[in-house]
Order: C-alpha cells, then sequence, then structure tokens
C-alpha cells in the first residue's frame, strides 16, 4: 500500500518537482516503516506519479504565493473550523498555478546524489557482496558500515528548509498542532532508511546475519567529487567548527559539517546555498569497498630452553644479529593459520637472551590483525600447539587457547605484580665453604635498592627502583661456585643482584658475602602468574 | 682514566691502576664534585629515557677533584665526549672505596657518548692539579 497520503501531497509534489527521488519524498514525509522503501525503485516513481495525479473531494484551500500571513491564517483557521465541525480532519494546500507533476528530470536525485537511487538496490549489493566473497575471510555474521559524502548533511537541510519555507511557518506551526507531522526530527535519516533497505539485501545474498557487534566488517565508501565544494561555505560562516586535524585529509567532516549545520543562521544558509538544491549530473562514486576481520587473540605459556635466544627479533642497522625469536617462533604458525596481516606479541615480563624459562612456563598473548580465518575447534588448537612444539626445541608452548581482548589485563597485571622464582649459578672469587652461604637461606624478605642497570641504561629512565627478594635457597656446588634458588618481586633485575652492577644494587650477594661475585647462569624457574587457564593435555 | 664500554655504548669511568692516588701509600682526603663556582657534577638530574638534562662533557671536562692528605690535588677528566648520567655519591661518603675498589664500585662516574655505536677503548691521560 503506497505510504502516502493527502496530507503529504504538497510536499511529495514539492519534492518531486525539484528533483528529490521517491524514497527521499517519503524520508521527508515521515515515512518511518521498513516496506515502502524496499519496493524496486521503477515501481515506486510510478506509484509516486499515480499518486500526484488522483484528486480527491476535498477541500481545497487556494493560497496565493506568498500571500500575506494574516489573511492566510484567517483563511486556515476558517476552514479548519469548518472541518471539524463536518467532522474532517484534513487540509490540503496547494499553490496557485502548481505545476503539474513533472516526469521530472529524475535522474540523479538532488537530495541523496543516488544514494537511495540506485546503491541500494539489489544489483549494487550483489556487486558489493562479489568483493566480500572475493577476500577470502570467514565470517558467521557482518556490521555494514557506510560513509556517506558530508555535502549530502547540506543538501538535505536545504531541502527541509525548502519545504519549510514553502509550507509557511504558521501553517507549519497548524500542521504541528494537528499532530500532522512534519517536524525536523520526523524526517527519516539517510544512513536509518538506506540500512533498511541494504541488510537484508546482504543477509540474503551472503547467507549471514547483520550484527553491531560483529568483528567482520564490510564498509562502502561514497564521495561526489562533482559537489565537494558545497560545503566550502559554510568554513567562512561557521570557521570554530573546522579546525585542522592532524589525521583527516579534508577538514569538512560529517560531524564537523553537522555542528555548522546546527549553528548557521537561516537566511545565512538560504544566502549561500541554493534551496531547492541543484539537481547533479552525476550519482556517487563508490571511493572503496572494504573488508576487515577484528583482531582475535591467542594466549598460551612458553618454555625456552636456549641460551642463545632473544624475545624479540635482535635487529641492529637491519642487521639480524641472532636468529630467530621466540615470538617469531611461536606467532609465525599462528599468522599463517589464521592467515592474518600481522601480530602484536605480548608477555607477563620477559627474559634476557641467555636465559632459559623452565617450570610452567611465562604467559603471553598474541594478538593477530585481521585474521581471515577465525574459527578453530579446541582440536585444531591442540594440534597448532602440537605444530609449534614439534617445529622447534628451542621453545615449547603450552595451554595454547583463544582468549578475548579484556583478558590481556590479566596478563600485564602479572608483570607488575606477581612473583618469580629463579635458579642461579653463582661465582665467587674468594673460596667459600658450606657454611659460608647458609646465611642466606635465613633472610626473608630482604629489601635492595637497583639504580637502572648499566646494561639497560641507554634505553631506560635512570631511576632507583626498591624491589623485595622474599626468600633465597643456597646449594653449594664447589670452593668458588653455588647455586641459588630465590623468589622476588616482580621487575627485580637477578644478574645485577648477584654482582652488584658496579654497586649500584645494595645490598647485593657480593656486598653480603663479603666477596665478589658473578652469575655464570640464570634460569626463570616459575612466572607466579595463574592466567591463561591450565588445559588438560 | 680507564674507559670501561659495555656493549651497549654507556661509558664508566674508573682510574686507571697507573693514576697515583692508588698507588700504595696515597690516602685521600676527600673527594669533591664542585668542579667550579657554577658546576657541580652533582646536580646534574637526568629524566625521562632520553636524559633531558645531563649535562654536556668534552675529553677534557673535569668530574671531580681528589684531595689527598699529603696536599696533592688532582682532577679527573671525562676523556670522553658524551652526557653525565650519574657520578658515583659511595666514594664520596667513603673515599677509601676508590681505592679499594676502583673498577667496580669505586667508579667515578657513567657517561653516555654521542656515538653510541663507538667500541673503541682508550686509554686516557692523567692529569694532574
Amino acid at each position: 500500500m503506497f505510504p502516502l497520503t493527502e496530507e503529504n501531497k504538497h510536499v511529495a509534489q514539492l519534492l518531486l518537482n525539484t528533483g528529490t527521488c521517491p524514497r527521499c519524498i517519503f524520508r521527508f514525509c515521515g515515512v518511518d516503516f521498513h516496506a515502502p522503501y524496499k519496493l524496486p525503485y521503477k515501481e515506486l516513481l510510478n506509484e509516486l506519479q499515480k499518486f500526484l495525479e488522483t484528486e480527491k473531494d476535498e477541500l481545497i484551500l487556494e493560497v496565493m504565493n506568498p500571500p500575506p500571513k494574516k489573511i492566510r491564517l484567517q483563511e486556515l483557521e476558517d476552514s479548519i473550523d469548518n472541518l471539524s465541525q463536518n467532522g474532517e480532519g484534513r487540509i490540503s494546500v496547494s499553490h496557485v498555478g502548481s505545476t503539474a507533476s513533472k516526469n521530472s528530470n529524475l535522474n540523479v536525485c538532488n537530495v541523496c546524489l543516488g544514494i537511495l537511487q540506485e546503491f541500494c538496490e539489489k544489483d549494487f549489493i550483489k556487486k558489493v557482496c562479489q568483493k566480500v566473497e572475493a577476500s577470502g575471510f570467514e565470517f558467521t555474521s557482518l556490521v555494514f558500515s557506510v560513509s556517506f559524502p558530508p555535502q549530502l548533511s547540506v543538501r538535505e537541510h536545504a531541502a527541509w528548509l525548502l519545504v519549510k519555507q514553502e509550507m509557511g511557518e504558521l501553517i507549519f506551526m497548524l500542521f504541528r498542532k494537528q499532530s500532522l507531522s512534519l517536524g525536523r526530527d520526523d524526517i527519516v535519516q539517510l544512513k536509518e532508511a538506506y540500512k533498511w533497505i541494504t541488510h537484508p539485501l546482504f543477509s540474503e545474498e551472503l547467507g549471514v546475519p547483520i550484527d553491531g557487534k560483529s568483528l567482520f566488517e564490510v564498509s562502502v565508501v561514497f564521495a561526489h567529487p562533482e559537489t565537494v565544494e558545497d560545503c566550502h561555505f559554510l568554513a567562512a560562516i561557521c570557521p570554530d567548527c573546522f579546525k585542522p586535524a592532524k589525521n583527516k585529509q579534508s577538514v569538512f567532516t560529517r560531524m564537523a559539517v553537522m555542528k555548522a549545520l546546527n549553528k548557521i543562521k537561516e537566511e545565512d544558509f538560504l544566502k549561500q546555498f541554493p534551496c531547492p538544491p541543484n539537481s547533479p549530473k552525476a550519482v556517487c562514486a563508490v571511493l572503496e569497498i572494504e573488508c576487515a576481520h577484528g583482531a582475535v587473540f591467542v594466549a598460551g605459556r612458553y618454555n625456552k630452553y636456549s641460551r642463545n635466544l632473544p624475545q624479540t627479533p635482535w635487529i641492529i642497522d637491519g642487521e639480524r644479529k641472532l636468529e630467530s625469536s621466540v615470538e617469531e617462533l611461536i606467532s609465525d604458525h599462528l599468522l599463517a593459520v589464521f592467515k592474518a596481516e600481522s601480530f602484536n606479541f605480548s608477555s607477563s615480563g620477559r627474559e634476557d637472551v641467555d636465559v632459559r624459562t623452565l617450570g610452567n612456563g611465562r604467559p603471553f598473548a598474541i594478538e593477530l590483525v585481521n585474521p581471515h580465518r577465525v574459527h578453530f575447534t579446541s582440536q585444531e588448537i591442540k594440534e597448532l600447539q602440537q605444530k609449534i612444539n614439534n617445529s622447534s626445541n628451542k621453545i615449547q608452548v603450552r595451554d595454547l587457547q583463544l582468549v578475548t581482548r579484556e583478558a590481556i589485563g590479566h596478563m600485564k597485571e602479572g608483570e607488575e605484580e606477581k612473583t618469580k622464582t629463579y635458579s642461579a649459578l653463582i661465582w665467587t672469587n674468594k673460596a667459600i665453604q658450606k657454611k659460608d652461604i647458609e646465611f642466606l637461606n635465613d633472610i626473608k624478605d630482604l629489601k635492595i635498592d637497583q639504580k637502572t642497570p648499566l646494561r639497560v641504561l641507554h634505553r631506560r629512565p635512570l631511576a632507583v627502583r626498591a624491589r623485595v627478594i622474599h626468600f633465597m635457597e643456597t646449594q653449594y656446588v664447589d670452593e668458588h661456585h653455588f647455586r641459588l634458588h630465590l623468589k622476588t618481586q616482580a621487575g627485580t633485575y637477578i644478574k645485577e643482584f648477584v654482582h652488584g652492577d658496579f654497586g649500584r644494587t645494595k645490598p647485593n650477594i657480593g656486598s653480603l658475602m663479603n666477596v665478589t661475585a658473578d652469575i655464570l647462569e640464570l634460569d626463570v624457574e616459575s612466572v607466579d602468574v595463574d592466567w591463561p587457564p591450565a588445559l588438560d593435555d | 682514566i680507564l674507559h670501561s664500554l659495555v656493549q651497549t655504548g654507556i661509558c664508566v669511568i674508573t682510574l686507571a691502576e697507573s693514576h697515583p692516588v692508588l698507588q700504595s701509600g696515597k690516602t685521600i682526603k676527600s673527594i669533591s664534585y664542585q668542579i667550579s663556582t657554577n658546576c657541580s657534577r652533582l646536580q646534574n638530574k637526568v629524566s625521562g629515557k632520553f636524559k633531558r638534562g645531563a649535562q654536556f662533557l668534552t675529553e677534557l671536562a673535569p668530574l671531580c677533584k681528589i684531595y689527598c692528605s699529603d696536599g696533592e690535588e688532582y682532577t679527573v677528566s671525562s676523556c670522553v665526549r658524551g652526557r653525565l648520567m650519574e657520578v658515583n655519591e659511595n666514594i664520596l661518603h667513603k673515599p677509601s672505596i676508590l681505592q679499594e675498589k676502583p673498577s667496580t664500585e669505586g667508579y667515578i662516574a657513567v657517561v653516555l657518548p654521542k656515538f653510541e655505536e663507538s667500541k673503541s677503548i682508550t686509554e686516557g691521560l692523567l692529569t694532574q692539579k
């Protein structure tokens, strides 16, 4: 059923005459249910023209253009009174000498520039879907985002002013009194109508629902180069709305334009911009059709068995100093299987190149950016873990699992708050006996002050860090060697605690024992973070 | 003066074994980082990762003055161009550390040279008075 009624005839005629398409006409008449918009364009055009040609038996007020307001009001009020007496509640106003409904040069809509003409119909949607399918993403839902050129807001504003003006302020207010719609807020937004039409078409074509929370995004950007300058006059009148920001190419963003349109006075606007808006020669151009999938996160714990492996690639001046890295040995496999663009590796702290990580391993999380494949069963993840473990004996991975972005917070918390235990092989210059190291076992919660170690001073701020050595346990090896097991606060530099770092870590093993001590080997025995959840293997 | 260059380019300035102050019989009365009326190395304050605020040192820039009990006075100069990170306050409080452990706990200063790639170790000259 055609959604427009007699009230809308005048506005509809006016808009059609000035070059506005049927769907935009619906919008300006406040048609807020989806069905009419979904009908094919040609059909809508026909129906609209039929609707406008019909005349009905009703009271038509002929108003001079423009008539003195007082008379108008009086006439109207009289007729309204008459009508209500007759039990009818409808008024139609038409101008003297209104032109017969033109079949118009309704090539390109002067308000939507083609968006609600060809760009919301099946053929175009099919074209977009072809690109989506060709992109090779795996998805079970999608969110559709569309971007229109900012000048559409300007044209919308002009069209609204046109309607408002032609209706006359007073009649306008009367209509509102009679709740016969057509306030600014009753106009259906372009983007909303566009989505009403296109969402079901996308769903049907791609076989998945539209979900605002979906990680898979299809985005279409429209531009209209022909009318790019439509917005420029706003900058002269409201300069403070248009501040250049670093990342934006143009100062005329949708937000800025909307802001200016809200500010600008009607008279000023009408001086600068044609009302009704002119008919453009061409429709909008599609600037881009892009697909992207939000990042997915994989977590686990790694063991490091090599004393010659950095955590991240060690490259100086473009030259790789050491082969491979913990990060690459784990992530390369994930990158391939998830078909992701890139990754971000993070872990709950890290160890030096020459330090092993034993025990349960160190928690890590990898963000896979723009993955093309995202659905994996837990069996598949287990197999992926096995694959990583088979590919290298330098590292091993456990508890590999998909996690949410929020979970990363747990891991980083661990870095700063949780304790770690270590095992160190220590050399002393002076000969020692078993009894010389026993006292260390009795020291609990030893407070130490560490200046930023010299070996990291080039890339860390100079500061003093207070740290705690919770407990220590010694194992005598020989006159110049012993093993030290220790549990420390997060962020403690163990090597410096042993050798003292030129006396910049105090106290240190050397100062406690009154010897010169150095560290020969260090292993991480445990990272006391209970995340990610352990999986049964 | 001996410089030890850590692989990263950080320089630790220490006294060479042959320095008079380290010879037997010498007693250090005091050490001062006040090298001129307007400049004290103790006032050196660096902040942030890029160590802003560091005093700039040329090769001849004095780091500290060592006063011995026999009246001799020695000036230790940087011998390295770069930015001063820190001076060793431990030797202020306990000058004997300078003699007992000259190449570790008794270091004079830490300097970050301009060109961190430099891998050369240079033997500096000793300066007296």
